[in-house]
C-alpha cells in the first residue's frame, strides 16, 4: 500500500505554508483508545443499574389483539414492564425536527406492527438475563396481516397498507407528488434523437452499518430533578430533542453526554435507545441501560436501505451523453426515519458528475414490511453511484469507447450548469480520472490526458435549456391505478448569457422567467412541438478558474415563508423550505 | 477451472454535508489562565478523528501550538449545538465554526499582546510556536500564554470566541428539483484489478489504484486512514455484505459476524492511493470530507472489472459467487473483455 500527494495539481489555488494544517499530528484521543481507557457510553456504570430488553414482533405485518404482561411482571428481578401506553407522546418521525414529514412511528407499538422485530413492550430488570427471560413470558395475541416486501409491488393497487400515516405506501412530497422530480431539458426528445439508447436496472440490498459498539444508552437520575443520558449517538442534540418530544419533557431537564463512539457509519442517528432508557429511568427512578445485542443491531437496527434504479441514456456516436433518465425506488421499510431526505439528496446529485444537457428523475420513498432503513455511509448516493457507474461502463461498451475516456469526455467542469440549476465549480473529476489511469498504467489518448476541469466549461454549457415539465405521479395516482401521463408544459429557457464565475459558491444562476407552476387559468401547453435538444457545445469556451478565497460563504437564503404552524417542540430548522411533506 | 483477470474503472463526486432544513454547527473557544485553549463542541468523534481535526484547525487559526489546544465534546450542558456527525459534514461544518470562534479569541489575544508591547494589534503576527511578535521585528515578542494572562488578569478581558457555521436551508422545487443541495463536492476515481474463478464464482480483488480529491488533507494520516478503511468497506459492500442476501425476500438474515459475511485479512487488496487537493472555496482551509465518498467508487469499479474479466454484468449488490456462477451459466461460460 502506498499514499502519495499530487501537490502540483491545483497548487495555485492552495496555500501550502500553514503551520499545523496539513501535518500528520497524532490524535488527541489515541492513547486512551489504544490503552482501552477512553470512556464510551457503556463505561458509565451505576450502582443498581437496571437493564432493558424488548418484546418484538415475529411477523412482518400484524394487528396487536392484546398484550398480557402479567406473567412477565412476576418473573424474578423484574422491576417494571413498559408498553406503548407508558410513552407520553408515542408517535414521532425523526425529521419532525426539520418539520419534514408526518409523525408515523411509535416508540412501542400498540395498534399494529409493520415489520419483523418491531418493539411492542419492554422489560426492565435487575440483570440482562432476567430481562430476557421475562420478555419470553410476554403474551401477545397477533392477527397476521398480508405483507409486501417489494418496492414496486408495494405501489401496485391493492397492496397492503404498510404505514397508516402514508396510505399509498409512499412518502408525500410537497403535498403534491408521490416522488421528487428533477426536470432539466427535454429528455424524451433527446432520447428520440440519440444515436444509441441504453437502458439498465440496478439494485442494492440492505447493508448493516456494523459498528463494533452496538447502539446503546444509559440514563440515570441527576441532582436538581434532571436526567443524565450517556449515549452512543452520532447526533447529540438530535437525540436529546427527540427524547424530549417523545417523553414530553423540557430539554432543560435532559443532560446528554456522548462524543466518543465505537463507530457509527450512519446507524446511530435514529434516537431510539435514548428515549427508551430515559423512560425506564423516569418510571423506575433508577439508572437504566438499554443496549442492543448484535442480533438486534443487525436485524432490528435500521440498515442502509435497499434501492432499485432504472436508467436510460441517450448517447451519440462520438460518445456524448445527450440524455439521461432515472426512476429510483428507496426501500424505506415500515417507517420513514431518514429515507425521505435521502431522496432529496439523491435528486441534487443526479446525473452524477457529468454534464448532460437533458436529465430527468423520479425518485420514490416506498414503505414495505421490513426493518426501517436509515442513514449509512454515502446515504442517498452510494446506490445510485453504483447504478450510474455500472451504466457508464455498459454504455461505453455499447458504443465501443474506452471507459476512462468516455467519462473524461462527459465529465463536469467549472462553469457548467447542473440539472438542479446551480453552476459547477471546484471540479476535479477529470484530474482524478487521469491520475488513477496513470497509476494503473491504463493508457488513454493524449487529448484526454490534456483535458482539465478548469478549462472549456461554461459558455453554452452554463445554459438552462427549455425544460419540459409534467404533473405525473400525483399523490394517490399509482394506488388508484391512474398511470396515464398528464399534460406537458415547456418552461422557457434562460437567455443565453456568457458565463461568469459565480460570486458565491453554488449561487443561483442568472435566469429568465420564473418557473412557478402554471396558474390554473392558463391552459397547459401541449407537448407536440417540443424543441430539439440543445446542441452540446464543442469545448471551445475557455474559462479561468475562480481564485480560491477562503472567506467566501454560501449565498444568503432566499426569502422564507413564515412558519406554517406553531410548535411546542424543538426545531432545528427555520420552518420554511422543505415543509411538511 | 480457469481464473480470468479483469479491470474496472469508476469515477464519482460526493456532496459534503446535508441541506435539509439548514445545516448549522457551533463552537466555543476560550483560554484558561495560562493561555491554553479549550474548544467546546457537541460533535461526535466516531473514530474518524473529528476531535483531532478541529483541534488542528483551532491551533492554526489561533496561531498557537496544537499541544496548547484541547477539544472537549460532547456534553449538552457545555457544548453548543451541532447537527451531528454524519453526511461528511464534520470537517467542513464544524471546522468552519471553529475558525469563526478561534478568530474572535485570537483577536482578543492579539489586542492584549499589543497593549503589552505598546504596538498596534494589526502589526502583530503569530509564529504558531507560542510567540506573538511584531511583523518584521521578531525580537519584539510576547508569548501567547503571557498575552492571555495579561488579558484576563490585567485588562479584565475573556480570551474567548463564539462560532457558528450555517448552510441555510434550500427550497426544493416540486416541478423541476431546483435546489442548492450543498456547497462543495469531493471527487474520486479508481481502477480495480480482479480475478474471477469460473468454477467457484469467487471474485478476488488483487489491486486498487485510486485518486481521491479531498479539498485539503488537514491531517494527512487521518485522511489516509479514512481512504484505506473506506475503500475496504466499498470492497466489502461490493462482494460480501447484506442483511438480506435474497432481497426483497427476508430469509437468511444474519444475526452475528459469523453469519454476516465480510472480508477477512486475506481478502484485503493492495491499494495505492494518490491524494489530490483542490481547496473548497468555503471549506476550512479548503477542507471537504473524505469520510463517505471513498467507499462509493469501489462497488461499481468491481462490477465493471468482473464484466471485463468474464463478460457477466452483475447489476445487484453484493456480487456473490452464486450470482457470478448463474451469470456464467446464462452466458455459456466466460467471455473476457479487452485488456486495458
Amino acid at each position: 500500500m502506498s499514499v502519495e500527494f499530487r501537490k502540483a495539481l491545483f497548487a495555485d489555488e492552495r496555500d501550502d505554508n500553514l503551520v499545523e494544517v496539513g501535518k500528520p499530528t497524532r490524535r488527541q484521543d489515541i492513547l486512551g483508545h489504544v490503552t482501552g481507557r477512553s470512556p464510551f457510553y457503556d463505561d458509565h456504570l451505576f450502582e443498581g443499574l437496571l437493564h432493558m430488553r424488548c418484546a418484538r414482533s415475529p411477523h412482518h405485518h400484524a394487528r396487536i389483539r392484546s398484550i398480557d404482561t402479567a406473567e412477565a411482571e412476576r418473573m424474578p428481578g423484574v422491576v417494571r414492564v413498559l408498553t406503548g401506553a407508558d410513552v407520553p407522546v408515542n408517535l414521532n418521525t425523526l425529521l419532525s425536527l426539520m418539520d419534514f414529514g408526518r409523525d408515523d412511528e411509535p416508540l412501542l407499538s400498540t395498534g399494529k406492527v409493520g415489520y419483523r422485530g418491531e418493539p411492542v413492550a419492554a422489560v426492565i430488570a435487575e440483570s440482562e438475563s432476567q430481562a430476557n427471560d421475562a420478555v419470553s413470558r410476554i403474551r401477545v395475541v397477533w392477527e397476521e396481516l398480508p405483507h409486501v416486501l417489494d418496492v414496486e409491488q408495494a405501489l401496485a393497487p391493492g397492496a397492503p397498507v404498510v404505514n397508516d400515516a402514508y396510505p399509498n405506501n409512499s412518502f408525500d412530497y410537497h403535498d403534491k407528488y408521490d416522488h421528487q422530480k428533477l426536470r432539466f431539458g427535454d429528455v424524451e426528445a433527446a432520447l428520440a434523437a440519440a444515436d444509441h439508447v441504453v437502458e439498465g436496472r440496478y439494485e442494492m440490498s440492505p447493508i448493516e452499518q456494523a459498528p463494533v459498539e452496538t447502539n446503546g444508552a444509559i440514563a440515570a437520575p441527576e441532582t436538581s430533578d434532571r436526567l443524565v443520558c450517556y449515549t452512543s449517538t452520532q447526533a447529540l442534540f438530535f437525540s436529546l430533542a427527540t427524547a424530549a418530544k417523545l417523553l414530553d419533557i423540557s430539554s432543560s431537564r435532559l443532560h446528554f453526554v456522548g462524543g466518543t463512539v465505537g463507530g457509527g457509519f450512519g446507524g446511530k442517528v435514529d434516537s431510539i435507545v435514548e428515549p427508551m432508557a430515559l423512560l425506564g429511568c423516569i418510571l423506575t427512578g433508577r439508572p437504566v441501560k438499554f443496549a442492543w445485542d448484535r442480533a438486534e443491531e443487525m436485524q432490528v437496527g435500521a440498515p442502509r436501505g435497499g434501492e432499485r434504479w432504472y436508467l436510460t441514456d441517450g448517447v451519440m456516436n462520438d460518445g456524448r451523453i445527450v440524455a439521461r433518465k432515472f426512476t429510483g425506488y428507496f426501500d424505506a421499510g415500515a417507517y420513514t426515519r431518514l429515507s425521505s431526505y435521502a431522496i432529496v439528496k439523491a435528486t441534487g446529485h443526479l446525473p452524477g458528475p457529468y454534464t448532460i444537457p437533458n436529465v430527468s428523475s423520479d425518485i420514490l420513498c416506498v414503505f414495505t414490511n421490513r426493518t426501517p432503513a436509515t442513514a449509512m455511509r454515502g446515504f442517498g448516493i452510494t446506490g445510485v453511484d453504483f447504478a450510474i457507474e455500472s451504466h457508464m461502463d455498459v454504455v461505453a461498451h455499447e458504443i465501443g469507447m474506452d471507459p476512462v475516456e468516455f467519462r473524461i469526455l462527459n465529465a463536469y467542469r467549472d462553469g457548467d450548469m447542473k440539472p438542479h440549476r446551480r453552476v459547477a465549480k471546484n471540479c476535479a473529476l477529470i484530474e482524478c480520472a487521469q491520475v488513477a489511469a496513470e497509476k494503473a498504467n491504463w493508457r488513454i489518448g493524449e487529448a484526454f490526458r490534456r483535458m482539465s476541469s478548469t478549462r472549456d466549461g461554461g459558455g453554452t454549457r452554463a445554459r438552462i435549456p427549455p425544460t419540459v415539465t409534467d404533473t405525473d405521479g400525483r399523490i394517490g395516482d399509482r394506488r388508484a391505478g391512474r398511470s396515464a401521463p398528464g399534460p406537458r408544459r415547456t418552461i422557457a429557457p434562460t437567455p443565453s448569457e456568457p458565463f461568469a464565475p459565480s460570486p458565491a459558491p453554488d449561487a443561483p444562476p442568472v435566469r429568465g422567467p420564473s418557473i412557478s407552476p402554471p396558474a390554473p387559468a392558463a391552459p397547459p401547453v401541449a407537448a407536440p412541438s417540443r424543441p430539439a435538444p440543445p446542441p452540446t457545445p464543442a469545448y471551445s469556451h475557455p474559462v479561468a478558474a475562480p481564485a480560491y478565497d477562503p472567506q467566501r460563504q454560501p449565498a444568503p437564503p432566499a426569502a422564507q415563508d413564515p412558519p406554517s404552524r406553531p410548535s411546542r417542540y424543538s426545531r432545528f430548522a427555520t420552518n420554511a423550505g422543505l415543509r411538511r411533506r | 477451472m480457469t481464473v480470468f483477470k479483469g479491470r474496472g474503472f469508476a469515477t464519482i463526486n460526493y456532496p459534503i454535508g446535508m441541506n435539509l432544513g439548514g445545516d448549522p454547527s457551533q463552537a466555543l473557544v476560550h483560554s484558561n489562565p495560562d493561555g491554553k485553549f479549550g474548544v467546546a463542541l457537541s460533535s461526535i468523534d466516531l473514530g474518524q478523528g473529528m476531535k483531532s481535526v478541529t483541534r488542528q484547525i483551532a491551533a492554526e487559526t489561533l496561531g498557537i501550538p496544537v499541544e496548547d489546544v484541547y477539544v472537549d465534546t460532547a456534553d449538552s450542558d457545555t457544548g453548543p449545538h451541532c447537527m451531528g456527525s454524519f453526511a461528511s459534514r464534520g470537517t467542513h461544518r464544524v471546522g468552519n465554526a471553529v475558525i469563526v470562534a478561534a478568530k474572535e479569541a485570537r483577536a482578543i489575544m492579539l489586542e492584549a499582546a499589543a497593549e503589552e508591547l505598546e504596538v498596534n494589534a494589526a502589526d502583530l503576527e503569530t509564529d504558531g510556536r507560542g510567540n506573538i511578535h511584531v511583523r518584521g521585528a521578531p525580537g519584539r515578542s510576547i508569548t501567547s500564554g503571557e498575552a492571555c494572562q495579561a488579558a484576563q488578569f490585567k485588562h479584565g478581558k475573556t480570551v474567548a470566541g463564539r462560532g457558528i457555521f450555517l448552510i441555510p436551508l434550500s427550497e426544493v422545487d416540486p416541478e423541476t428539483g431546483e435546489m442548492t443541495p450543498v456547497s462543495c463536492y469531493a471527487h474520486a476515481a479508481l481502477v480495480v484489478d480482479v480475478a474471477v474463478d469460473d468454477e467457484t464464482g469467487e471474485v478476488t480483488v488483487e489491486k486498487i489504484n485510486s485518486a481521491y480529491e479531498v479539498g485539503r488533507a488537514i491531517n494527512p494520516r487521518l485522511v489516509e486512514q479514512q481512504l484505506v478503511g473506506g475503500a475496504w468497506m466499498g470492497l466489502s459492500h461490493a462482494l460480501f455484505e447484506t442483511t438480506e442476501p435474497y432481497y426483497p425476500d427476508r430469509s437468511h438474515g444474519p444475526k452475528d459476524f459469523s453469519q454476516y459475511a465480510m472480508p477477512g485479512p486475506g481478502d484485503i487488496a493492495e491499494h495505492d492511493i494518490a491524494i489530490l487537493e483542490r481547496p473548497a472555496p468555503d471549506g476550512p482551509f479548503g477542507g471537504k470530507g473524505p469520510g463517505e465518498m471513498c467507499a462509493n467508487p469501489v462497488m461499481p469499479a468491481i462490477a465493471n472489472a468482473v464484466f471485463n474479466a468474464v463478460g457477466v454484468r452483475i447489476t445487484a449488490l453484493p456480487i456473490t459467487p452464486e450470482k457470478v456462477l448463474r451469470g456464467l451459466r446464462a452466458k455459456g461460460g466466460a467471455h473476457a473483455g479487452p485488456r486495458h
